[in-house]
């Protein structure tokens, strides 16, 4: 490394206030604004998951299905359309809109209480039938919209607000691994899961998120991708950390990598 | 066109709804909904429309959800149990102003609050129609349709055991005619990327701004539309011999039919007995209740239950005259049907009873 590296020092406000040097906001994110927290991984996946509707040219007919969590503010910031669907039921909301739109691009986002806890059935017939819609699974271990407490997929030792000491197989039961379960169904072309904290992961997510799309689009029939992201207000950990702790609580148990291709 | 035939009445109830430009249906089996979800999975492919098999009533009412916001008329429906796992649905439906039509054939008639209240969580109404036989049905679900289009609403249509399984000689509309244009609010994809691309949600379609969007203003909005339609649809009702009536009874449904005939029979024996039967049940037709009742000295409500209708009676007639219930609820021995009491001898018996 050279020595005319720049450190900012953060022990004072700086004494000029920041300039905007480009504005990189993808062209389908109407307000760029949003409300979530620092740190979180959710403005990443979905920034990676608009940008691939528009590189393939989807945004005319793109019709994307939204579930209950933090992510849900993205709803009413995007450049597509959308329909604002209940807590869990999102699949089968885009079931009957891709029944009546064969030729829409049919998504829905949804995070791990919605589709692994409330909508756990929704998602897995959805993959069954093989309905040629694609899922994005935004997996953080917590319910972080109503404050870091345990779900299905949170892995064993994990502390929530409801599994104070750490998940315990006797007392809370065992992780569900939705992406691994989906890729048993006969219906389902394409299942895949990455994660937002690392820039190769990230390049990896667009990558996958890519590939499902694409093959809704060749008729393929049903795409998931579970996208890991930091909820570091959900874990309790400094916004920094976010990304280790998902490393080394999330990752070792919901594996990276594509489960099942057409 | 319309051809007269002899229809099962979950038969000529999927006739009318294809006939009246539905295109797409999905439900769960219940008896005594199954047969309508048998005859739309026959009927919808001959339209190119579809008809999916759900795999629970949550996933049925989410189907059509779906389906209702790309502008095509959409159904769903159950029984009982059935609609109850539908309510969070229906309620958020309703605030996303979506045009859909539920049937529900009921078990019995204890389903009428579940029905006129809102079943679900939230301040919200949908529209209520109750036929009482099959060419009714058949009226009221065309009507069902442009209901729910005109308003962009929910509107129920409540059956029963009755209803569904009965023969009657009916004309029904040819399915062969084209379905009403998609409306201009539908999605089909092809905003996205103009600046302003549509967005339907329970929500409200706000824009995510410096300070989020403003949901007040959303349920302040879901607020008057229930007003508008509670001042615009005119209930229906069907009324008969209330000018000098001592006894107004009032009933609905398969019911009200068995009812408005022990009526009849008792005017030609003399007796002084009027009825009124409500066929739209929300917005609950008031003012004719109010009004066949003004002469009277009495009026009784029949329907098989603990006693459901008769608030709506009551608050119609607000202690102008007594309202007394003579139902109650009647079961066989299977659970499922309108149960042994629809006869019209033990009806007659129980108004005569009630006459002031
Ligand atoms: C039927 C129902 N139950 C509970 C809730 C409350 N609720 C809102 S968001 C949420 C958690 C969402 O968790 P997740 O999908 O993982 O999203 P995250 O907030 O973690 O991004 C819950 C439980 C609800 N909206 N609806
Ligand atoms: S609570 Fe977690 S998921 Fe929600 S915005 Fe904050 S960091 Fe993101
Ligand atoms: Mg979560």
């Amino acid at each position: 490394m050279s020595d005319d590296r720049i450190f900012i020092s953060t022990d004072e406000p700086p004494a000029e206030s920041a300039a905007l040097v480009d504005d990189f906001t993808p062209s389908l994110i109407t307000q760029a604004n949003h409300h979530l927290c620092p740190g979180c991984g959710e403005p990443i996946a979905i920034r990676a998951a608009v940008e691939a509707i528009e590189e393939l040219e989807l945004a005319e007919r793109t019709i994307a299905v939204f579930g209950i969590g933090c992510y849900t503010a993205f709803a009413h910031n995007l450049d597509v359309e959308v329909v604002q669907a209940l807590h869990g039921r999102a699949p089968s909301v885009a079931t009957g809109v891709k029944r009546m739109l064969p030729e829409g691009f049919v998504m829905t986002i949804q995070g791990d209480g919605d589709m692994v806890n409330e909508g756990l059935q929704e998602v897995l017939h959805a993959a069954a039938r093989g309905e040629n819609i694609t899922c994005l699974l935004l997996n953080n271990g917590v319910f972080g919209e109503t404050g870091g407490q345990m779900t299905t997929t949170t892995t064993l030792g994990q502390r929530t607000k409801t599994s104070i000491e750490g998940r315990d197989p006797h007392q809370h039961g065992h992780p569900i691994l939705l992406s691994d379960l989906a890729a048993t169904m006969d219906g389902a072309a394409y299942v895949a899961r990455c994660a937002v904290n690392n820039a190769g992961n990230v390049a990896r997510t667009k990558r996958y998120i890519t590939r499902a799309y694409e093959s809704q689009m060749a008729g393929a029939g049903f795409s998931l991708v579970e996208i890991l992201t930091m909820c570091p207000t959900g874990w309790f950990v400094d916004t920094l950390e976010g990304p280790d702790y998902l490393q080394d609580t999330l990752a070792p148990v919901h594996n990276i990598g594509e489960l099942r291709t057409p | 066109m319309s051809d007269r035939a002899l229809l099962e009445g979950s038969e000529a109830m999927a006739r009318a709804a294809v006939a009246a430009g539905c295109r797409f249906f999905t439900g769960y089996p219940m008896t005594p909904f199954t047969e309508l979800l048998e005859h739309m999975a026959a009927l919808l492919p001959q339209v190119d429309g579809v008809c999916m098999n759900a795999e629970s009533e949550l996933e049925a009412v989410g189907m059509a959800w779906g389906a209702a916001t790309t502008g095509h008329l959409a159904a769903t429906g159950s029984t009982g149990q059935g609609l109850s796992l539908m309510q969070e649905s229906l309620s958020e439906i309703t605030n996303a102003r979506l045009p859909l039509v539920v049937f529900n054939m009921a078990r019995g008639q204890g389903d009428y609050f579940q029905a006129t209240r809102g079943g679900g969580h939230g301040d919200y109404r949908h529209i209520v129609l109750a036929p009482m036989d099959v060419p009714e049905a058949v009226e009221l679900t065309r009507l069902a349709f442009d209901l729910a289009g005109q308003w962009r609403t929910p509107v129920m249509v409540l059956g029963d055991y009755f209803l569904a399984h009965t023969y009657q000689a009916v004309s029904v509309p040819s399915i062969d005619g084209a379905a009403p244009k998609v409306p201009d609010w539908a999605l089909n994809g092809s905003t996205g990327g103009s600046g302003a691309a549509k967005i339907i949600s329970p929500l409200g379609s706000g824009t995510e701004g410096e300070e989020g969007f403003d949901l007040g203003a959303h349920f302040a909005d879901c607020a008057a539309h229930i007003q508008a339609l509670e001042a615009g649809v005119e209930p229906l009702v069907d009324v008969g011999f209330c000018d000098d009536a001592e006894l107004v009874v009032a009933a609905y449904g398969s019911v009200g039919k068995f009812v408005r005939y022990a009526c009849l029979q008792l005017r030609d024996s003399g007796h002084r007995v009027g009825y009124i039967r409500p066929i739209t049940l929300w917005p609950f037709p008031s003012q004719a209740v109010q009004d066949a009742a003004a002469g009277s000295a009495k009026v009784a409500v029949y329907e098989q239950n603990m006693g459901q209708m008769i608030d709506d009676v009551r608050l119609a007639t607000l202690g102008a005259v007594p309202v007394e219930f003579i139902g109650g609820p009647s079961w066989d021995h299977s659970g499922f049907g309108i149960g042994p009491d629809i006869n019209v001898p033990d009806i007659s018996e129980r108004i005569l009873e009630a006459m002031p």
